[in-house]
């Protein structure tokens, strides 16, 4: 190993010695001992040295041994390493604007969906309280991430991150997705990556804005009603201005099952659903401020970019609760910054 | 000592070089203003509101802007901002 040793006296407690450093989000880190760093290198068979790029904000080289070290401090276990290092590579294509999204004043900052063999191997949760704690592979694996972006790139909150209010996502949130029914396209297929091929996707949003439908029981009323809550994803009058994901629960995704609706009609249908007359949305229509510009009043304005709904399943069996995760603001610059698959090298 | 009570560093181990500002010039009388904006909404009204400000002062002014906020600035518009004015002005935020 390269990295500086840094000498603890023997009544020093090592937590505290990360947290008097610098190194911590605020939650205590694991120490990065030579022996964890080494079994954590042990999860994947690329050479420590290996530089897997340039960690925004200050574009600082980041080796596998960092990434290792800083895995092991956001309590990952070994076998996570290939979704941390998809993770990290996906983070650093040019289309996901990490550093914008690092230094924004909204609340963003990445969100993880994990789809593939992977998931199931490490045990990551896709089902009862997905989103929430409780699991180890979803609550530290994004976690890695963020504190590779703080320790390596530099990025601190109060520094280059100048959230207004920033968000508990921002610790790192990550989670599975439901791949239980064959009938359901997964996110992953659905972004091109091959069948039993294991993917990250990276998504510029927050966490959560709950959606609660215990009445419809068609396709088209729950579509209807899922676009009611939707549309008050960064503003109801904003349009064609951010993304979305939705998590689609067990219960709602059984109204569209039994209808025979597949992820594309499930798609299309939104898609219309979120649709509304210009002059609704404009600025000062309804006594508010807030909206579109005039010039689109006579049009049917899209609340999404077509592509900007990702749609995933997720979540225990009881409820008729899904899930909204709203998207940056900077969405509206449709060709900018968008939402990152990668295949996990395994 | 227990082996436990050696760590890693998890930074870049890079060390930063701080460089002092330019000294704010003592006028702007003869000045070139630039007004830098990064992409932002509603950037340009507060641009055009400075930019009217300084024109009233009988300062002058050339506006740049960032192709987007999501991303940094281009070199290119650096270097031209560095040659073409000693004062900017920035709409950092909406």
């Amino acid at each position: 190993m390269t990295s500086r040793p840094i000498e603890l006296g023997d009544y020093d407690d090592p937590i505290e010695a990360c947290y008097a450093r610098g190194w911590s989000d605020g939650l205590p880190v694991v120490p990065p001992t030579d022996e964890r760093i080494l079994r954590m290198l042990a999860g994947t068979s690329r050479k420590p040295d290996e530089v897997v790029g340039l960690i925004p904000p200050n574009l600082a080289p980041c080796t596998i041994e960092k990434v290792a070290i800083n895995a092991v401090m956001a309590g990952c276990k070994p076998e996570y390493m290939p979704v941390v290092l998809a993770i990290i590579e996906a983070a650093l294509e040019p289309k996901f604007t990490m550093h914008g999204l690092l230094c924004t004043t909204y609340f963003s900052g990445p969100i993880v969906i994990v789809n593939g063999p992977i998931t199931r191997r490490i045990g990551m949760n896709a089902g009862l309280n997905a989103l929430g704690q409780g699991n180890r592979a979803n609550s530290t694996i994004t976690r890695a991430l963020n504190l590779i972006i703080r320790n390596v790139g530099g990025g601190l909150p109060g520094g280059i991150d100048r959230a207004t209010l920033g968000g508990p996502h921002k610790v790192g949130l990550c989670f599975a997705e439901d791949e239980s029914d064959p009938f359901w396209t997964p996110l992953a297929q659905a972004r091109g990556i091959a069948p039993g091929k294991s993917a990250v996707t990276l998504f510029q949003g927050e966490a959560l804005q709950g959606f609660t439908d215990q009445r419809s029981r068609t396709p088209e009323e729950l579509t209807r009603s899922l676009a009611m809550g939707l549309f008050a994803v960064n503003h109801p009058k904003m349009c064609e201005f951010g993304n979305a994901i939705l998590v689609l629960s067990p219960e709602h995704y059984g109204i569209f099952r039994r209808a025979g609706w597949d992820r594309a009609r499930v798609e299309r249908e939104l898609f219309e659903a979120l649709k509304r007359p210009g002059k609704d949305l404009v600025i000062g229509a309804g006594g508010v401020p807030e909206g579109i510009g005039p010039e689109r009043a006579n049009d049917m304005v899209s609340k999404f970019w077509p592509e900007g709904l990702l749609i995933v399943r997720a979540g225990g069996e009881a409820g008729m609760f899904s899930a909204i995760m709203a998207g940056w603001l900077a969405g509206r610059a449709r060709d900018q910054t968008v939402a990152v698959s990668k295949q996990i090298r395994e | 000592m227990h082996p436990s009570q050696r760590l890693r560093d998890p930074t870049a181990e890079t060390s930063s070089t701080r460089r002092s500002r330019l000294a704010p010039p003592p006028s702007l009388t003869g000045q070139s203003v630039a007004l830098l904006d990064i992409g932002k909404s509603r950037g340009n009204e507060f641009i055009d509101r400075i930019e009217k400000r300084f024109a009233e002062r009988g300062i002058a002014t050339r506006r740049y802007k960032k192709p987007t906020n999501t991303r940094v600035a281009p070199t290119e518009l650096l270097q031209q901002i560095a040659t073409e004015a000693k004062v900017v002005v920035i709409a950092l935020s909406d």
